[in-house]
């Protein structure tokens, strides 16, 4: 019988050519990663989870032992007095939990704006902004460091005019803050109903604009008039604290808006427009949707951005210039006690930057649990049902 | 309330979603925006919402422009495709937000707004849930609690995206039922925008069929049923056998198929087809009629109220008929005889102007 002679072959050839393994599939098979691990040679299971502890406590449990070790070798009197009774190591960290919050905030607000652009509007130039987000990733912090003393430095570009009357500019500055403030503040607590909007409310662009002129001259003579800002001083940025607030900015500008424009992309806009065609304005769309939806992932990036701040030691080395006293942060003081041969002061500044970063540590761990917590609670409905009809 | 849509057009980038869309719902109407998906019907919708904006044209609300005016002055009831509830607040929060959010000035007290949230709850009928969270409920509990927070702000308009594209098929029928009885009580003014044309014909009042970001055809189910404006309005809604052929002096000669078309009276031929629905088509064992066509049977599936069958003309290409079940018992077809084939009813379209005509034999 021609046909079936034709067919053996072939049958036969489909069958050889398939792996044993699969041949059982039909067999209630155990979930893929157990079998994997049942899969591997015992010496492959030991050897690498023997390499990872050692290289893990080589490079990071004996390390964190070690400074508090060293840190608390003399005794804790000397630790105290180390860390206490030395005005210079007092002075960088009072000034670390100076420069960090305010970098902190910075970075939240562009973190948040970033985001927002990014995940919610297309606009030409958008992909540019997604990639100039993650720049100070990539730049070194020393060349971070040189752009901004080569731009507020003395001989920088700016340099000239912050040193003849640097202050004059504040006044400015100041009021165009406040204007801007104003202005987003009347957008925001508009009524939504155009009945509703009496008196100020009603009022045209170009009266607002006149009115926001007003206001800004009407700040400026302030304070010019009570002499808020010292005049015939130069402003000075590099080698004070405003550069070392710059430099840890820059460094961790991209930890909150990385951290949001997943969460933002994976929320979708959906809630927010409901939101808003049930009559919420923009405030009350913001507080009661947007930033509910976004905290944790809002939270976790704070933390991370957090722990980058207090330890950032290149950028702001550069545009620190070491004064004792006065422009020195944590990191710094550290390198400078290390120099100076002085152990025990360099390891007890260094043990509570460590604390700080496992407290940070600690933190993050708790958030990812609970994150994942709340994530359990929701996914499978929502993102279940989104990913089953997706577009 | 009555919205008309004038000259609405727009595009995203090189993609025209709408191409200068015009049509009105009159106050009360439930009317169906009818369409394959990328067809423009959801844009459309978030157009009338004022979730999107057009490029050019307009939307009016009881006569009077609505085009610049924000989603939240609408007054616009939108039900979203995968509902968009609030994840971190309880379904009656949920259903309240639209009350909360509302100015000091006219804020409702909040014994005022518990006990309208309960109203519409019950009206949805999940009081008994009201303390639960989206994630916790079905796909049909979710869509009633969207519905219920859209209701609550009083709209003028309900705008329902793709309202029941997202549940299976059992609770689909019942929400498609009990959202008919529920228009039947509050007659308000209401578009939905749906791909399943047995959900547009079963709900809506009237039905807009679009197309590529066009209107093909709007009217009462029965009109776009029975009277179809063009090819794809035929196509979209439900199967159909088609004969190629031309038109030529007031007739149309589609292969062995001849009928009357006088919309052609030209001596110039232009190609033209006939279409004819499954159940449109007799077929018998005797060509007595005469101006139809044998084929012989491939397959034959009894299924439910009607028996399906597959004739193959010669050429290749596939012929089905619907036969109800008295008709299939009287015939008994078997597989690979020759039957007669004659449509009771053709549909003939010219293939470069559009122009219909249906004689019925």
């Amino acid at each position: 019988m021609p046909p079936e002679a034709s067919l053996k072959p072939d049958a036969s050839f489909t069958t050889a050519s398939l792996p044993p393994a699969s041949l059982k599939e039909p067999s209630p098979a155990p979930p893929a990663r157990q079998a994997r691990i049942q899969q591997d040679p015992a010496w492959i299971r030991w050897g690498l989870t023997v390499i990872v502890l050692a290289v893990v406590g080589v490079l990071i449990v004996i390390p964190v032992v070690h400074v508090f070790a060293q840190a608390l070798a003399a005794g804790v009197g000397v630790y105290w007095n180390n860390l206490f009774n030395d005005p210079d190591t007092l002075h960088s960290i009072l000034l670390t939990l100076t420069v960090v919050p305010v970098a902190l905030v910075a970075n939240l607000l562009f973190g948040v704006a970033a985001a927002w652009a990014i995940a919610r509007f297309s606009f030409p130039g958008r992909t540019l902004l997604t990639t100039l987000v993650d720049l100070p990733f990539s730049v070194s912090p020393v060349v971070a460091g040189l752009i901004f003393v080569l731009i507020f430095g003395r001989q920088g570009y700016l340099g000239p005019f912050l040193r003849s009357d640097g202050y004059s500019i504040m006044p400015y500055l100041f009021s165009f803050l406040g204007v801007a403030l104003l202005l987003v503040a009347y957008q925001l607590f508009r009524p939504i109903n155009r009945a509703e909007r009496r008196g100020v409310w009603n009022y045209s662009w170009p009266v607002r604009l006149a009115g926001a002129a007003a206001v800004f001259a009407l700040l400026v003579l302030v304070q010019q008039y009570f002499e808020i800002w010292p005049r015939n001083e130069s402003l000075r940025i590099i080698f004070a604290t405003p550069g070392l607030i710059i430099a840890t900015a820059f460094v961790t500008f991209p930890f909150v808006a990385r951290e949001l424009i997943p969460v933002m992309e994976a929320t979708g806009a959906d809630e927010e427009l409901a939101a808003v065609s049930l009559g919420a304005n923009g405030w009350k769309m913001f507080w009661r949707i947007t930033v509910p939806n976004i905290k944790w992932g809002l939270a976790y990036g704070i933390i991370l951005c957090n722990a980058r701040a207090m330890g950032e030691f290149g950028a702001v080395y550069v545009v620190s210039g070491h004064i004792a006293g006065q422009t020195d942060t944590m990191p710094l003081r550290i390198e400078k006690l290390f120099q100076e041969y002085n152990l025990p002061g360099s390891f007890a500044v260094a043990s509570v930057l460590t604390l700080l970063a496992l407290v940070t540590l600690v933190l993050k761990a708790g958030l990812e649990r609970h994150g994942i917590k709340k994530v359990d609670g929701t996914a499978p409905g929502e993102l279940g049902a989104r990913e089953r009809h997706g577009h | 309330m009555g919205i008309e849509v004038r000259g609405m057009k727009k595009a995203f980038g090189s993609f025209t979603a709408l191409n200068d869309v015009s049509f009105t719902v009159n106050d009360g109407e439930l009317v169906a925006l009818l369409g394959p998906s990328g067809c423009g019907k959801t844009t459309l919708l978030r157009i009338i919402a004022g979730l999107e904006t057009g490029d050019a044209g307009a939307v009016l609300f009881d006569g009077a422009d609505a085009s610049q005016r924000s989603a939240r002055d609408r007054r616009v009831g939108f039900v979203f495709q995968h509902y968009a509830l609030f994840r971190h607040m309880s379904v009656f929060e949920n259903v309240a937000f639209g009350l909360r959010v509302r100015p000091r000035a006219d804020r409702l007290p909040d014994a005022e707004i518990d006990r309208k949230v309960h109203e519409l709850l019950e009206l949805v009928q999940l009081d008994y849930l009201g303390s639960r969270y989206p994630s916790q409920l079905s796909g049909g509990q979710r869509q009633r609690v969207a519905l219920a927070r859209a209701l609550a702000v009083e709209p003028r308009v309900l705008l329902l995206d793709e309202p029941f594209g997202a549940l299976d098929a059992k609770v689909r029928q019942e929400l498609r039922r009990w959202l008919r009885r529920l228009h039947g009580e509050i007659h308000l003014t209401s578009v939905f925008v749906t791909h399943d044309q047995e959900e547009a014909l079963e709900l809506a009042s009237r039905v807009v069929v679009m197309n590529k970001g066009v209107i093909e055809q709007q009217g009462t189910p029965d009109q776009v049923v029975e009277h179809p404006a063009t090819p794809f309005v035929l196509h979209f809604l439900g199967n159909v056998n088609i004969f190629h052929g031309r038109v030529q002096e007031g007739k149309a000669l589609l292969g062995p198929l001849a009928v009357e078309f006088p919309d052609h009276q030209d001596r110039e031929p232009r190609t033209a087809a006939g279409y004819a629905r499954p159940h449109e088509l007799d077929v018998s064992r005797t060509g007595q009629h005469g101006g139809g066509l044998w084929a012989s049977v491939q397959d034959i599936r009894t299924s439910g109220a009607i028996a399906k069958l597959e004739l193959s003309e010669g050429e290749g290409s596939l012929i089905q008929v619907d036969l109800g079940r008295e008709q299939f018992e009287r015939l008994r077809p078997v597989v690979g005889e020759r039957l007669y084939i004659t449509p009771r009813r053709l549909r003939v379209f010219m293939s470069d102007a559009e122009t219909a005509a249906s004689p019925i034999r």
